[in-house]
């Protein structure tokens, strides 16, 4: 089961070719401009690619090779767009009814009512779009989408025109009805903590391109290449030479030499780009030893430190590499337990298996 | 008060609807929603009949419509009876001269639909035809008003072009405004100023009506 997906387009550039799991709620990130809408235009056939293929399973939408090319009335989507997109001269019920049309209209009625029920927007049924709040349009709209059971839920940034409170209730509510249908969703947004917190899978999109694709968590913490994790707006990025034999190389970070996991990214004689996650770097404690601090030590003098909410992240020049800042995240009680302050001499380790290998030749690569 | 020609007029001004607002809903619509590189040009040929003046219309008309021409040749042999300085001629170049009237605010009304509602309509799962019916008419409605009224009373008003190309025959194109021109030829002061009244109050009334009905039309809209 699986939604395959290989498209190239000229105005606006898109060059995809990816498989996502059917059933799970994809998350699309990237940069405005970075052709996430584009993407989802041309799966739901809005946007006619100049070459392309398209399938759900075996079920093919899009086959340019084929002089395949379903129209989008005919492709089981539901689609929200960003404003939504409602019908402005028709109420809540009549928007969710009209997706409904191929239905005999007594049915189509408590269908719709049925749907917007659902969405929790029951009792307002009456009401045009315009007499709604944004979160209530917001629900209408995803009431309609869903009201034909499709198959694939093409949300582009559904939650960006709503304020954050509704936004929460918004986001458990995408959680619920997925969890209730099971449709796959496409859920497209700039903003990747929305994404990490909803899907289940990540597609990182630059420039028409999938920087990286696959389950959120490897994702996150295990970008591919320095566009990744620039994408993921990773802090600590690095570049250094790997150094001694196969049986024992070593990372050099200024005139520290780390050891590094036993994998081909790490082959001596080369220069990689690396990342380590700020919540992967290890303060060592200054009441007790802690467990791995013989890993990789490398002393610090804390350069800044900022308080956000219950998190704190200090930036630290490494000993010997006064011009690098080394990002640590760290919560608040562990930074007043080890009396963090700025000019602080501390010791991190940055363990062995958190250092995460990036590709160097990723043009303009830090 | 010659009440032939006032009768002439409506017919005219009716038939004239009749046949310019449905090719109006597809032209406009076309052209608010075309990428067609085409599309200034085919703006700039709907928008002459708005620039040029009435008698040069009506040459051309004329020349159109007349017995030698290919159209109007045509059509004579086709009915068997000529084109130029008919009613059925009338209701060619009233089509014509009218076609910016209806084209234009039929036009702006489709083009005022945004894209995301076009595009959910075909999320939808509808039909083109049921996407136009359900949607995209009903929200382009007002544009459909104004095009009508414009349309109807333009055409009740209009008096160059049918001069030109219908003369003034009693009953047959003699329109009231040719009718009131007529009058005052004849020193009929009094038969004009009843006839121009008429005029005056019909075209009001329309117009009138058109702002009573887009304003209950968009009310509900504002509230």
């Amino acid at each position: 089961m699986s939604l395959r997906i290989a498209l190239v387009h000229d105005g606006p550039p898109l060059d995809v070719d990816l498989a996502l799991p059917a059933g799970e709620i994809v998350g699309i990130v990237g940069p405005s401009g970075s052709g996430k809408t584009s993407l989802l235009r041309a799966i739901a056939g809005l946007l006619r690619p100049r070459r392309g293929r398209i399938a759900f399973d075996h079920d093919v939408w899009l086959d340019t090779a084929h002089r395949v090319d379903r129209p989008t009335r005919e492709r089981p989507i539901g689609y929200v767009s960003q404003h939504y997109g409602l019908f402005p001269h028709l109420s809540a019920l009549g928007n969710v009814a009209c997706s409904l049309v191929g239905l005999p209209p007594a049915e189509r009625d408590a269908q719709a009512r049925a749907r917007l029920a659902q969405a929790h927007v029951a009792g307002l049924e009456d009401r045009r779009p315009r007499e709604l709040s944004g979160g209530q349009q917001q629900r209408v709209a995803m009431a309609r989408a869903l009201a034909r059971n499709p198959r694939l839920l093409l949300l582009d940034e559904p939650f960006s025109s709503v304020d954050r409170s509704t936004r929460k209730r918004l986001y458990v509510e995408l959680k619920r009805l997925h969890a209730e249908l099971a449709p796959t969703v496409l859920l497209v947004t700039h903003d990747l903590d929305e994404a990490a917190m909803l899907a289940s899978h990540l597609c990182l999109m630059q420039r028409g391109r999938i920087v990286q694709h696959g389950p959120v968590r490897e994702v996150m913490t295990r970008p591919a290449t320095s566009a990744a994790a620039r994408l993921l707006d990773l802090p600590n990025l690095f570049e250094g030479a790997i150094e001694g034999t196969s049986a024992a190389r070593r990372l050099l970070f200024g005139p520290h030499r780390l050891e590094v996991p036993d994998s081909g990214a790490f082959a001596a004689g080369r220069t990689i780009a690396w990342t380590i996650l700020p919540t992967r770097v290890l303060l060592h404690r200054v009441d007790r030893p802690s467990h791995g601090e013989r890993e990789n030590p490398v002393p610090a003098t804390i350069a800044d430190l900022v308080v956000l909410g219950d998190d704190v992240i200090a930036r630290l020049a490494p000993e010997g590499m006064p011009q690098a800042r080394l990002t640590l995240k760290v919560s608040q009680h562990v930074a007043e337990r080890n009396a963090l302050a700025v000019g602080r001499g501390v010791t991190v380790s940055l363990l062995r298996d958190a250092i995460v290998p990036l590709d160097a030749k990723e043009p303009g690569a830090a | 008060m010659d009440w032939v020609a006032l009768r002439l007029s409506l017919a005219l001004a009716a038939v004239t609807l009749l046949v310019l607002l449905p090719a109006g809903v597809v032209a406009g619509r076309w052209l608010a929603t075309t990428r067609s590189r085409a599309r200034p040009w085919l703006e700039a040929l709907t928008a002459l009949p708005l620039v040029l003046p009435p008698t040069v219309i009506g040459y051309y008309l004329l020349v159109a419509l007349g017995a030698q021409s290919p159209l109007g040749g045509a059509f004579e042999r086709l009915f068997g009876a000529p084109l130029a300085f008919t009613f059925t001629g009338l209701v060619v170049a009233s089509v014509i001269v009218n076609i910016p009237f209806a084209v234009q605010p039929l036009q702006r009304a489709f083009a005022a639909i945004p894209q995301d509602v076009r595009e959910a309509a075909q999320c939808c799962g509808l039909t083109r035809w049921q996407a136009f019916a359900r949607i995209e008419l009903p929200l382009a409605w007002p544009g459909v008003l104004s095009a009508a009224v414009l349309t109807f009373a333009h055409t009740l008003g209009e008096f160059g072009v049918v001069l030109m190309v219908g003369g003034s025959i009693p009953g047959e194109t003699k329109t009231v405004a040719i009718a009131i021109y007529d009058r005052v030829q004849a020193f009929d002061s009094a038969g004009a100023g009843a006839m121009a009244l008429l005029l005056l109050v019909v075209s009001f009334a329309t117009v009138a009506l058109s702002y009573v009905l887009s304003e209950r039309w968009l009310a509900p809209a504002r509230r």
